[in-house]
């Protein structure tokens, strides 16, 4: 644990002066996701020019679950950047390289990945919260914060999990499967509240790939509504069992590994 | 000339074939998006009957059809461009008989067509059975349809060469064709109808080529812009096939005596 850290901080090291090499595109890219989390918000608000309420959620009850959803996506996307997996390591065979570090795999391909700029999500994120409760007048307790580190942790574990999991897949089929691209599309939907989809859309969100968990539940603890009170306090165990899972998928692909040829 | 570019076309929709795990999720995605916004707009319309001129039932078969042009003009030969002149694999290609950008806009036809045949119409047909929703009923408004489909993809691909040729200059440029690409889904209607926007910036839309890539053909195939309008609409279209084209040759000529091949 204590090498991962260390060599963490080497591999910071690195990222930056590689980054700063090309410092235009460094500042464009992070103009860029900007660019990426006001243009959702732009669908929101243009919306809500047409309606005043979602099925009964207000403008800036979707928006605070919006900007809570930008957090953990932005923790997650900071450590598990691996989003070229399959092309990179498994078609060009760089696994077995990885195999032959004397870290965990797992953590050896996402130091490798890692993309520090992405923490900026947090400060988009908190930015819109904060906007969104003033407007909605919420109040917090002092615990709200450390509920809040806490649902975070959770929510970034989540998708952590799902993640991992479906990038080694790509230890069982070689050929790229376009699984990774689907999964975000599906992702995008837990920022809206559940009750809006059908209950076979819902259950999908919330038990088979918990999308749920990572906008839309947690963030209803927050605008205080009880009805989701329980989902809310159950994203911290979604979070262990799904890391779990994506953990055993990713051991279960490295032990059927046998590489790709060159 | 033009057989060899035809032939790049057919190779591209080839290769596409190839990966065929790819068809499954590609329709999976096609179908979850449709879905997703289907109930999300329900949600918005909720007891409403009309929103910014449309009904709940068109609002959901313009995502559809918004959805579908989509699979035929969306490309990635930007990234393929960067990537090739990261590799120095450039170099090559522009000693070879042949106009680079012209082969790259062959190859994107070739996965245009391929996406379109392939994810879209089969997506379609399945959508059709859920969402109450219709197809053009006359040919001329079918001809309409896949003109106006046709230079929304040559506009969409024009953009993308500018983004892809902007790595000559920039070296790196991940971080514009990312904007580029997000810029795109908001302005060309494909998230929402360019009517949903205020009044200010529909009028600033109409200055530029977004919505000549998805939202123009999108209402001739829902029938909004009828085969009178239509006309129009594809002349418009022309005219932004025309003007993208001369900052692209400019660049373009710039480039070629600009280049330097990184690595290699």
């Amino acid at each position: 644990m204590k090498d991962i850290f260390r060599l963490f901080t080497e591999y910071l090291g690195q990222y930056f002066k590689s980054r700063l090499a090309y410092r235009a595109n460094f500042l464009s890219e992070l103009v860029s996701n900007l660019v990426f989390e006001v243009i959702n918000l732009v669908f929101i608000l243009v919306v809500f020019q047409h309606v005043s309420t979602m099925k009964d959620w207000t403008r800036d009850e979707i928006i605070f679950i919006y900007g809570f959803f930008l957090v953990p996506y932005a923790v997650f996307s900071m450590f598990f950047s691996f989003w070229d997996f399959n092309e990179k390591y498994i078609i060009r065979g760089e696994m077995d390289r990885i195999l032959t570090r004397p870290i965990n795999n797992l953590a050896q391909v996402c130091l490798e990945s890692i993309a520090p700029d992405r923490i900026f999500g947090v400060i988009t994120g908190l930015i819109i919260m904060g906007y969104a409760a003033f407007q909605l007048k919420l109040t917090f307790a002092w615990y709200d914060v450390l509920l809040f580190i806490l649902l975070v942790i959770s929510s970034s574990l989540i998708y952590a999990g799902v993640y991992t999991g479906i990038a080694a897949v790509s230890f069982f089929s070689d050929s790229r499967t376009g699984i990774a691209p689907m999964i975000w599309n599906i992702q995008n939907y837990g920022r809206y509240p559940v009750d809006v989809y059908n209950k076979v859309i819902r259950i999908l969100l919330t038990w088979i790939l918990p999308f749920a968990f990572v906008g839309v539940y947690p963030a209803a603890y927050f605008l205080r509504k009880e009805v989701y009170y329980g989902y809310a306090m159950l994203t911290p165990v979604m979070g262990i069992v799904f890391f779990c899972i994506g953990l055993l998928v990713w051991k279960l692909g490295v032990r059927k590994y046998s590489g790709a040829g060159s | 000339m033009g057989k060899l570019y035809l032939e790049l076309i057919r190779i591209r929709f080839l290769t596409m074939l190839a990966y065929r795990v790819n068809y499954y999720s590609g329709i999976i995605i096609y179908n979850i998006n449709i879905g997703a916004y289907y109930f999300l707009w329900g949600a918005i319309y909720g007891g409403q009957k009309n929103l910014a001129g449309m009904t709940v039932e068109q609002m959901t078969a313009y995502v559809a059809i918004a959805w579908m042009s989509r699979a035929f003009y969306f490309n990635n030969i930007d990234q393929e461009i960067a990537q090739e002149v990261r590799d120095g694999k450039v170099a090559i290609e522009m000693i070879r008989p042949y106009n680079y950008l012209t082969v790259k806009a062959a190859q994107a036809l070739g996965e245009g067509i391929f996406r379109f045949l392939v994810f879209a119409l089969p997506g379609m047909i399945l959508v059709s059975f859920f969402l109450p929703f219709s197809f053009p009923s006359t040919w001329g408004a079918w001809g309409n349809y896949l003109t106006s489909l046709l230079l929304a993809f040559v506009i969409n691909t024009e953009i993308n060469l500018l983004t892809g040729v902007l790595t000559f200059f920039l070296f790196r440029n991940e971080g514009i064709m990312f904007a580029k690409r997000v810029v795109v889904d908001l302005l060309s209607g494909l998230i929402l109808p360019i009517s949903f926007f205020p009044i200010w910036a529909q009028a600033i839309m109409n200055y530029l080529p977004f919505q000549a890539i998805n939202y123009y053909p999108s209402m001739i195939f829902a029938g909004a812009v009828g085969p009178e309008k239509a006309g129009e609409v594809i002349l418009l279209q022309i005219i932004w096939v025309v003007i993208l084209l001369l900052p692209i040759s400019l660049l373009w000529r710039l480039a070629r005596r600009k280049m330097i091949v990184q690595g290699g």
